[in-house]
Parts: structure tokens; sequence; C-alpha cells
């Protein structure tokens, strides 16, 4: 069984970290992973995106096509991942920075105003987090515990203040996923 | 009456930091001389046993097989990095390069002045004679205007070869430099001041004090096609105006060195 | 040791740290930067040699010069930053000296692009610099075998005396996989450093490391010695990887980061029924030669995946010894293929065979 995320968002949105925050989850657990970055000459701003694949099986290939789940954080990268996440996937979108709806009817699709959330929260940098706790409810593969807990152990130094908030924003990012599942 | 006793004193022997091998150089070359002072600072600091040399691509390619000690060939340029590496894997070592002019000042300008600029803890002999030897008598960065090279056969137009490299000039400039001098080979007085300066930048290498070069004005007769003796008058002559003898950087902390001892 | 998270560049510059390398020269260039400024932290802090070389140029005269020395060294740097190491890695090679370099290649020619490519096969696996020599280049497809593949490679150098080249690329070093360091060896002391390395001419012969000898035949002996190394390294170096080849009928041959790729095609073309395997080259110098003939004595058809214009694929033909046609796909530029892009060559392969049955 695997699971194949894609992160993608402005660089600077923290998609990066959001992969690798799954990725030391999916170790803990003892599941193979690979976190597989976009990388180029920017060091703020531009198109940043992450490919986490996560199995119960040696993985191959670290990067892929047609992805399991898509968080999108802003256009461009719902224009780019959209189109491309496996029939009966994961899409979540960040209204906050998207103004159009997606098209897909063949996806679970999550609409989250990260960036407002985040800021009610305290901290617009917590979107990243929203998003992820979005996403985790949809997916069997890691609980929001689970990746609460590697985020305890991973977050790195300089940021421990912000820990509480960063398990808070999954939080409510599980929450308004699940609470406009009920709805539906 | 008693036999007349011999009394036998030694006044020159080969220096025990030298090989027994002739060396390969041209009859009137000053690289006999440089080496033969190098050896002498060697034995006089008993260092032998101590000091790792790195030899250059030019005519001294193969001072390796002339020094008695541990070496290496480095690449065309090259020395003072392959140095650099030897240096700082033996920080305890004396390690220093023999480079040439084409090797110092042209292929390996950028490895001289990095190795320089760092401070790093070497010493460097540079053989300045204005020409590239072993291929035969090219312009190298160090040619004169004017002068005639097979490469520059009317003679080097600084309107299409440019103006010469004055090292000595230039890495003195730089803060890791500790020591950097010019001296010259064309006569015995000359000959004298270079060896001092020699030994002074080994010492400074020894004390751990930074980078340290000593220039040399050297001749090259076979070509500059000169005998010996012009050759030598022809360094006096023309490159002692080009490239003025003295000391260009003496770090404080080396305090016995006199200001004016090369000029 | 247990697992952890490891981004490649930062764990192949750790595991040559574990492996006892004692100094590390290197110059700034993506994406491999992240190993020089691992070194350059943890090197001071063990009291070893980390320096920023002026450039790549300088970085492996450096190198040269340290092992010499007869210390564990090594750089690491990219295709560009690599084709300039070329000198340097010819005059290690003429002078035996043992030397570790890691090339985590990108997209080219010229200054090309920062992406994932295996474009510097050519360079690295037939020689690079000039002269007669090869270096022992191994292929890493994984963090994991980043690190194993680095470690071993110290090992290689020394009992051979030559230059091992660990070739990956921009995906590999820029990629986190959980992944186990080795423990921390010792660093050799002084006295334990080999006899011929330069420490000084104390109660012995000076040693001499030079690579330039005047007399053809003198240099003819060199190339004689290199070459009975070599022999002993193509006897006894080979490594490969292989998966689902018993009955296979396609044998997909790839490397590094395609090799991966390419697996992940080849499960997914048997779950359709395509009896096809994968060979994996894990030395590309030496190379798998004689795998690749017994393999193709047996299937029908070869398909080489790499991230070049089909550099590897002069190798397969050589071991192929015109048994089998072989087709190529490749992605180039930087880009790396995708499984469902090797998956449909697969499946090209297997209706051409059907048709002809």
């Amino acid at each position: 069984m695997q699971t194949e995320i894609i992160i993608s968002g402005f660089g600077g949105q923290g998609v990066l970290f959001a992969g690798q925050l799954l990725s030391y989850a999916a170790l803990e657990k003892d599941l193979h992973v690979t976190w597989f970055p976009s990388y180029g000459p920017e060091m703020r701003g531009g198109t940043a995106h992450c490919t986490v694949i996560i199995s119960d099986d040696e993985i191959g290939s670290p990067v892929i096509r047609n992805p399991t789940a898509a968080i999108v954080m802003n256009l461009p990268s719902l224009d780019k991942y959209e189109p491309l996440v496996k029939t009966d996937g994961v899409l979540v979108v960040n209204t906050s920075l998207v103004d159009r709806d997606p098209e897909r009817e063949d996806l679970q699709i999550e609409l989250v105003p990260a960036n407002e959330i985040a800021e009610e929260l305290g901290d617009k940098r917590l979107a990243n987090l929203v998003m992820l706790g979005a996403l985790l409810n949809h997916l069997d593969v890691l609980s929001i515990d689970e990746v609460g807990a590697s985020l305890k152990r991973h977050i790195p130094a300089h940021h421990r203040d912000l820990l509480q908030g960063n398990i808070k924003a999954m939080q409510r990012g599980t929450a308004l996923a699940a609470g406009e599942k009920l709805a539906t | 009456m008693a036999e007349k006793e011999w009394i036998e004193t030694l006044i020159y022997t080969k220096s025990g930091s030298l090989t027994e091998l002739g060396t390969h150089y041209c009859p009137g070359c000053t690289h006999g001389i440089s080496h033969r002072l190098i050896a002498e600072v060697i034995d006089e600091m008993g260092i032998r046993e101590d000091t790792i040399g790195i030899a250059p691509v030019g005519c001294a390619v193969f001072a390796y097989d002339y020094f008695n000690m541990d070496f290496a060939e480095a690449a065309h340029g090259r020395a003072p990095a392959m140095a650099t590496g030897l240096k700082r894997v033996n920080p305890d070592k004396i390690v220093f390069t023999y480079q040439g002019d084409g090797d110092l000042a042209s292929i390996g300008a950028a490895e001289i002045m990095h190795a320089a600029g760092r401070g790093e803890n070497i010493t460097v002999i540079f053989i300045n004679n204005a020409i590239y030897g072993m291929t035969g008598g090219q312009m190298a960065p160090t040619t004169l205007p004017g002068q005639r090279t097979t490469s520059t056969p009317l003679g080097r137009d600084i309107e299409v070869h440019g103006f010469p490299l004055r090292m000595c000039e230039i890495l003195s400039q730089l803060d890791g430099s500790a020591y950097v001098v010019r001296r010259s080979l064309h006569n015995v007085a000359n000959i004298r001041r270079a060896k001092k300066a020699i030994r002074q930048a080994f010492e400074v290498q020894r004390q751990g004090l930074g980078f340290s070069m000593v220039e040399l004005l050297s001749s090259c007769p076979t070509n500059w096609g000169m005998s010996a003796d012009e050759a030598l008058t022809w360094i006096e002559e023309h490159m002692v105006e080009a490239y003025p003898l003295g000391d260009y950087k003496v770090s404080p902390s080396i305090a016995v060195t006199k200001k004016d001892e090369g000029r | 040791m247990a697992k952890e998270l490891l981004k490649g560049n930062v764990a192949f510059a750790e595991a040559a740290i574990r492996a006892g390398c004692e100094a590390y020269f290197g110059y700034p260039i993506t994406p491999q930067t992240e190993a020089l400024e691992h070194m350059a932290k943890r090197m001071p802090e063990l009291g070893r040699v980390f320096l920023q070389a002026e450039s790549e140029v300088a970085a492996i005269n450096m190198v040269y010069g340290a092992a010499c020395a007869g210390v564990r060294v090594m750089s690491s740097s990219s295709s560009p930053g690599v084709s300039l190491m070329m000198e340097g890695l010819s005059y290690i090679a003429g002078s035996e000296v043992p030397a570790v370099l890691v090339d985590i290649m990108r997209g080219g020619p010229g200054l090309g692009n920062i992406a994932p490519s295996q474009g510097d096969y050519n360079q690295i696996v037939k020689g690079g610099g000039h002269g007669d020599y090869h270096p022992v280049v191994l292929a890493p497809a994984s963090v994991q075998e980043l690190i194993d593949f680095t470690v071993e490679a110290f090992d290689i150098a020394e009992k051979y005396l030559c230059i091992v080249i660990i070739l990956a690329d921009g995906s590999l070093g820029q990629m986190m996989e959980p992944a186990e360091l080795p423990e921390m060896k010792k660093v050799r002391s002084v006295k334990e450093r080999p006899n011929w390395a330069l420490t000084g001419a104390r109660d012995r012969d000076p040693n001499i490391i030079t690579s330039i000898y005047m007399d053809p035949l003198v240099e003819e002996e060199l190339n004689r010695r290199l070459m009975a190394k070599q022999a002993k390294i193509e006897a006894n170096e080979v490594r490969f990887r292989e998966l689902m080849l018993d009955d296979a009928e396609i044998a997909v041959i790839a490397f590094g980061t395609s090799g991966r790729v390419a697996q992940s095609a080849v499960k997914t073309a048997r779950e359709e029924g395509i009896r096809v395997g994968l060979l994996r080259p894990i030395s590309l110098y030496p190379y798998p030669y004689e795998r690749v003939r017994q393999i193709a004595g047996k299937v029908k058809e070869i398909l080489v995946v790499e991230m070049n214009s089909g550099q590897m694929l002069g190798d397969v033909r050589i071991g192929n010894e015109g048994r089998v046609p072989i087709s190529f796909y490749g992605r180039q530029g930087g880009v790396i293929p995708l499984p469902d892009e090797v998956l449909e060559e697969i499946r090209k392969i297997q209706s051409r065979i059907n048709a002809s049955e």
C-alpha cells in the first residue's frame, strides 16, 4: 500500500516543512518514506513543492505523476495538480489564496481558508499546518496524533515556542475537514 | 726532518639537503643557486626531516630529484593549493613550494593569491626569470615590455600583451601575507641577501606567522640568448629596474628583519 | 544505530566523517552544497580539516596534497564543478594516491541547470581527465546506498590506491529518506599513515609522489601498473542489484535514480502480467558486462533508461554483443522520467514481442 502526497505553494509557505513532518511521522511508524523537494535558486518566494511517498514496502521512484493526495496552497498549484490527483484522491485547497472552485468531481475536496484560520490563531505562518490537519482527516496512513508527536520531536529549537500553536493549527484543520464532511 | 703533515680544511661541500645527483639545468642558470640556498637554510635550521617540498611545472619540475627530502609534484600552477592540503593535515611540518613565473603568476595566479589571502602557513620560493624556460622561451607574465621571446618575436607589445605582473607588490597587499620580499641572484652580495631572506621565510613558517614568499630574480641565459655573464648583467640592468628589490611585506611580528636589507 | 530521516547530501558527508575522513576541500555548487555546509560545521568540531577553496580547481589540488600525506580525504561537487576537477583527478590517478569524490550531477551541458541529471556518465566512468586511467565509480539509488558506498569508497580507494567517485544526481542529494549511519571510526594517527605518505623523511629515504615520467618506457610501466590494477578491480569490484530477471523476457537496465524509477515501472508491468525484470548496475566502472551478457542470452529485448541522451547505452551494447535488440528511453536536461513513461516503453516492447510470435 503506497500513499503519495504532493504539497505545493509559494516558497516561504512552509510546504517543505509540512512534507518533512509527514516523513518523520512515517519513519517513526516504521514505514518506508521518501521526501522529494523541488529546489531552486530562490531562497524565498517562487514556487515550492515536495512529494512525500509513504509505503509499507520498499519505495521505487521518489517521483510520480499522479498523487493520492495534494495540498495546494495557491492558485498555480491548484492549476498544476488538480488534474493530476488520482480518482477518489484528496485535494486540499487553500481558499484564502485561490479564487476559483476546483472542477474535478471525482475527488475528495477540502476547501480550507488556511490563511484566515492561521491569522485567527495569531500567526499567519501556521497556514501550512492547518492544511496538513485537513489532509490528515482524509488519510488512513498517519493520524494527527502521530504527526503531532513527530512535530514535538522535530520542530527546530528556535521555533519551539510555536509548538502549541502548530498543534492547534493542525487540530483546527482536522476539525474543519471533519465538520464539513458531516455537513454534506 | 719529519715528513710534512698535510692539513685538510673543508671549505665547501654539498648540502645534506641536496642529493648527489647533478642537475639538468642549463649552464649559467641560477636554479642551481636557489636550490643550494634553500638546502643550506634547511640544513642550518635542522628541519630536513620535517620538510616537504612541492615542485612546479616548469624547468624545476624535477626539483624532487635534487632535494633530499619528501617531495610532491604539482599540476601547473596548483602548488599552493596542493601545499595547502598537505600543510593542513601536517600542520607541524614545513611545507614549501618552488614555482616559476609562468606557474605562479599566470596559470596559478588564483591559487597563489588565495593561499596568501588565507595566510596559508607555507613558504613559496618564486623564481622570476621573465620567460618560460621549459617550453622554449615564450612570453611569461613577467616578461618585460619590449622583451623578445619566441611568442613575442618583435618584443612584448603592451598594446597587445599588456603589462608584466609584479607579484610581490600584489601579494604584499593581502592581509594573510606575513613575509613577502624580492631578492636577486645576479651577484654574490645579492645571493647572500637572498639566502637571509629564504631563512627568514622558513622561520616565519616555523613560527606559524602566515604566508611567506621570496621572489628571486633569476637568469635564463639559454632562452634570453646570452652568455651566463651577460644574463647576470641583464638582470642587474633591466630586471631590477622593473622589479625593485626589497621587503614588500614584513609582518610586525617579525622583529629581526631589517627593513632596508634588500635594497 | 537507528534509522534517521536524512537528506542525501548531509548523509554522505556524515558517512564520510564516520568513515574516518580527515580532510574535506570543496566549493559551493547546487545541488550538493549541503554536504559542504555539513562539513563546515562538523569537521572543526572534530578537530579535522575543512576548507572552502577558491575554486574546484584548487579544491581538488588540496585533496591531492592531503592525499599525498596519507590521510582519508574527499571533495564533493556537481557537474560543472567536477569538470574543473578533471585536471587534478588525472594527476591523482597518475600519482596513485587514494581520494574520494562525490558528483551530485545536474543538467547540462554548460551551466545547464540545477535539476537532477545523469549526464556526466561518460565523463566520469570513462576517465574524465587526460591520459589512461579509470576511477572506480559507484552509483547509489537511495540515501542508504549513498551512505554505504561513501564508506566503502574510502576502503576501495586505499586498497587500490585509486580514485573512487560516487556518481549520484541532484534528486539523491536533495531527497530525504530514512537511513542508518555507520558507527564513528577512529581516525588514523600520523604513525599509522601508509609508508608511501609524505610525512617528512625521518629515519627513512625521502618519499617522492609524482606523475611525470619523461622516458616513455618508464611511463609505459606506470600505465601497465594501472592496467594490472584495473584488471584486479574488474575481477573483484563488480556490483549490481537485480529484480525479477529469472523468467524475464524483457530486461530493463538503469542505474541510480533511473534505476529506482524503472523499478516502479517493472513492478507495475509485472502486475499487468509482463515478464520484465531490472538490472541496476552499481559499479559503473567496473561495469557488469558479464551480467549483461548473461541476461542478453536469456531475454528477448533490453530497455535502457537514463537521465541523459544514452551514455550507459554504449556499455550495455558492449555487454550485449549484438545478441538482442536494445531500445532506449531517456529524459534529458534535468527531467526525471516518471514511472508511467517507462511502463509505456515496456508495454511497447511487449507488444512488439507479441506481434513477432
